[in-house]
């Protein structure tokens, strides 16, 4: 690989990659946020308020370092990448223009009265501020996905006499049949990581038996939710996402799979490791059929390995794109077997007092945030060797002006930084855990 | 149409330096104006519900500028590759230290962030005003409408330029002056007390320092941009942007002596739109000169999307902003008036 394409690469990656730690948890959160300021609303019992309260502070500085990280992405279309800017601006321009206005004006105004007003806008007022604000931050989500889907399934446009992508019809581009599936996989994902935080939480405080009561409201919500998002994450979102895939980008779905041959009854591999160079799958443990059915509900069907394409219209990454897919496959799977297990103890109410229960839901809190990172490595490798598939080659993006030095340079720098957040974002979350949805004297 | 959009974009962003330009005057004034923890905590409680909301403005305004000129976006963003990567940094450590500096009551930690503010609000004053410098004197551009430019070379403006040199380091301080009046003005008016006359007094200090180096940035861009004169008197209505500056700059220096903040505040308001517009109409039709021949520059024209983008967007942009006016007028109502720590909200 090119040395400044690797580094501008790998810079936007890492940005992209950390910065999607906090919509993940905050959209989500949002949700949740609602749906607790609602439990306030109809039971007029201040507990709920206080819960909402204390994970509006969460929500705060997971906002703040989302607001902070998401800043660079904006920049780094024209620092890093200028001929991609420079070609796809009249398409992609509409829907990250879009997002500035219509979504973040509107979450951070309310944002604002969210977090300041609550004395100023009343009981009625206050709720409708944090549903405005889960609508901006819903929204700011299908501006981006929309952007993301069309890079993954251009749509809408034609390629002008200059050789520059231009728009052609505005509503193809928000119409794309690859986005809404996409937008409610990604968004459900990130419920599921709100739920699984949430639930975490409080699965603590039962553990520590400290603020008891919030923990069971909080395990309570974080388990309702969790259980539900988990169940549409595998479907009807992820297999309609899959059969996306398989139809518009085959030799992805193959690479995913790490299914190098062509052949009927194809396998879905369970474990196993790609190995590129002899194109097999080494130790594999798979179930025979399964792929086939998964793509055209038929065991018999016949679904192209690697071998069907050319080799430079492979992705190139294909171990990296295999781990990352089976990574998040694998972790939903669990997440459905660990919420369906809680949910029924939940119902049958021994849920508070099964330690090994909340010991395992207090442990799950890495791991969606491990999936949904997978999930968006398994979009963006799977894309390659394209950066808008089939219209542009990821090699033909990067500024050239823009030399390897440079980048190097800016990426440590964002490295450094970055460490620097982690830091002061997990000493601020521990606080306010610790410091718990009680009200204190002191201000 | 792509005049129109010229006029939109030059709108978004005099809005951003209008309203975020007074949260950037809040922080470098910050550590003078309030010298203990309470008056500190005033400084930041008045423009805490709303910086995050202005900063947005520079967000869409780019978004904006993207979408409508993807070939300038493109170039410029490339070409400013090291400084607007600091400016990023200097993004991040302020919005850091604006919402993360209250939540622990400590000597060593408060303090620190209060400097963290200060310091990167200046420096983004400079460098927003050195890049609007850049603009206006314009950058070594190819045939193909690249560059990519060194921070500084012998700070001559020549035909080798860097980014930082006489001229732009010039504009970098008249923006720091100018923001140091705006916020200074704008601190007066949300707070009372010895807070407020510390305010009142940093906006009397200011109001010379701008003015001068207003008329010492006005001469040197009519000699060094024949376009900004060329465009003046070609059409000579133009004159009204300057008119509005000075208005907004007699304005100020009137209200200050009376003590009206409010007057004085929108009057500062008055200044930097008049000012800007001053900027964009003298630049007009270019968006970005060429020191390497008119014929590189980069102009509104050879920029552009296609007709249709532009028109869909205008279909979408005016509702946005109609919305947007709405939030804005909305919630600067619900927090109009002087601070008040015990109002704000459970931080």
């Amino acid at each position: 690989m090119d040395t400044a394409l690797g580094i501008h690469r790998f810079q936007f990656a890492f940005t992209v990659t950390y910065h999607y730690l906090f919509p993940q948890l905050t959209m989500g959160l949002a949700l949740l946020l609602v749906i607790l300021k609602t439990q306030y609303l109809r039971t007029n019992d201040e507990h709920y308020n206080r819960s909402a309260r204390f994970w509006a502070k969460i929500f705060a500085i997971n906002f703040v370092m989302g607001v902070v990280t998401g800043i660079p992405l904006e920049f780094q279309f024209g620092t890093n990448w200028s001929r991609f800017a420079e070609a796809a601006g009249g398409v992609i321009g509409q829907t990250l223009a879009l997002e500035g206005v219509y979504a973040f004006f509107l979450e951070s105004t309310f944002l604002g009265l969210f977090l300041f007003g609550e004395k100023l806008l009343g009981r009625i007022g206050h709720w409708f501020a944090g549903f405005m604000l889960f609508v901006g931050m819903w929204l700011s989500g299908f501006f981006i996905v929309a952007t993301n889907a069309w890079m993954q399934h251009p749509v809408g446009y034609r390629i002008a006499e200059d050789g520059k992508i231009v728009l052609e019809s505005f509503w193809a581009l928000l119409l794309n049949p690859w986005l809404p599936w996409m937008y409610l996989h990604t968004m459900i994902g990130s419920v599921v990581t709100a739920a699984f935080v949430m639930a975490s939480i409080g699965a603590y405080y039962l553990l520590a038996r400290r603020h008891e009561n919030y923990g069971r409201t909080f395990v309570k919500l974080g388990v309702t939710a969790g259980f539900v998002a988990s169940i549409l994450m595998l479907f009807p979102t992820g297999d309609r996402q899959g059969r996306m895939v398989a139809r518009h980008q085959p030799v992805a779905l193959a690479a995913m799979e790490g299914l190098f041959e062509t052949r009927e009854w194809a396998p879905v591999a369970i474990l196993g490791q790609p190995d590129v160079e002899r194109g097999r799958l080494d130790n594999p443990l798979t179930i025979p059929g399964m792929l086939s059915f998964l793509t055209y509900r038929n065991w018999a069907a016949e679904v192209k390995g690697l071998d069907a394409y050319r080799r430079d219209l492979w992705p190139d990454q294909i171990p990296l794109l295999y781990y990352s897919f089976h990574i998040m496959l694998g972790l939903g799977t669990i997440f459905i077997a660990v919420m369906s297990v809680a949910f029924v103890l939940l119902r049958k109410g021994r849920l508070y007092a099964s330690r090994p229960a909340l010991w395992t839901l207090m442990l799950m809190l890495p791991f969606p945030y491990i999936a949904n990172t997978a999930g968006w490595f398994t979009a963006e490798l799977g894309r390659q060797p394209w950066l808008i598939y089939g219209l542009m080659r990821t090699t033909e993006g990067p500024s050239v002006q823009v030399s390897s030095g440079n980048a190097m340079f800016t990426l440590i720098g964002f490295m450094g930084m970055y460490a620097l957040l982690t830091v002061l974002w997990l000493f601020l979350c521990y606080r306010e855990i610790e410091r718990g949805p009680e009200p204190t004297q002191v201000s | 149409m792509e005049t129109l959009w010229f006029s939109l974009v030059a709108f978004m962003i005099a809005m951003y330096v209008v309203l975020d330009g007074f949260d950037i005057g809040a922080g470098i004034i910050h550590n003078f104006v309030a010298t203990n923890d309470a008056e500190r905590r005033k400084v930041l409680a008045s423009i805490g519900p709303v910086w995050d909301g202005n900063e947005v403005w520079l967000l869409a305004g780019g978004g904006t500028l993207y979408f409508a000129f993807p070939k300038l976006y493109a170039s410029s963003f490339a070409g400013f590759y090291l400084p607007l990567i600091i400016v990023l940094w200097l993004l991040i450590l302020r919005a850091l230290a604006i919402e993360f500096r209250s939540h622990i009551r400590s000597d060593l930690w408060r303090p620190f962030w209060d400097v963290v503010f200060g310091g990167a609000s200046f420096l983004l004053a400079v460098f927003f005003g050195a890049a609007l410098g850049n603009v206006v004197r314009g950058v070594s551009l190819d045939a193909r409408g690249d560059f990519f430019l060194p921070l500084w070379t012998d700070f001559r403006v020549g035909a080798e330029v860097g980014i930082l040199d006489w001229y732009t380091i010039l504009v970098g301080v008249l923006a720091a002056a100018t923001l140091t009046l705006h916020g200074s003005l704008w601190v007066a008016l949300k707070t009372d007390g010895e807070l407020q006359q510390r305010a009142h007094r940093w906006a009397r200090l200011a109001w010379p320092v701008t003015a001068l180096l207003t008329v010492l940035v006005t001469i040197a861009t009519f000699t060094i941009q024949p376009q900004v004169p060329g465009n003046f008197s070609r059409y000579p209505w133009g004159a009204i942007f300057p008119v509005l500056a000075l208005a907004g700059l007699a304005g100020m220096r009137l209200w200050l002596r009376l003590e009206t903040e409010r007057k004085a505040f929108l009057a500062s308001c008055l200044f930097i739109i008049g000012m800007h517009t001053s900027a964009a109409f003298g630049l007009y039709p270019y968006v970005l000169p060429a020191t390497t021949g008119p014929e590189f520059g980069l102009t509104i024209y050879n920029t552009a999307t296609t007709e249709y983008g532009l028109r869909v967007g205008l279909a979408w942009w005016i509702p946005g902003m109609l919305l947007v006016a709405a939030y804005f007028v909305f919630t600067y109502r619900r927090f109009a008036g002087k601070v008040r720590l015990d109002q704000v909200g459970h931080y």
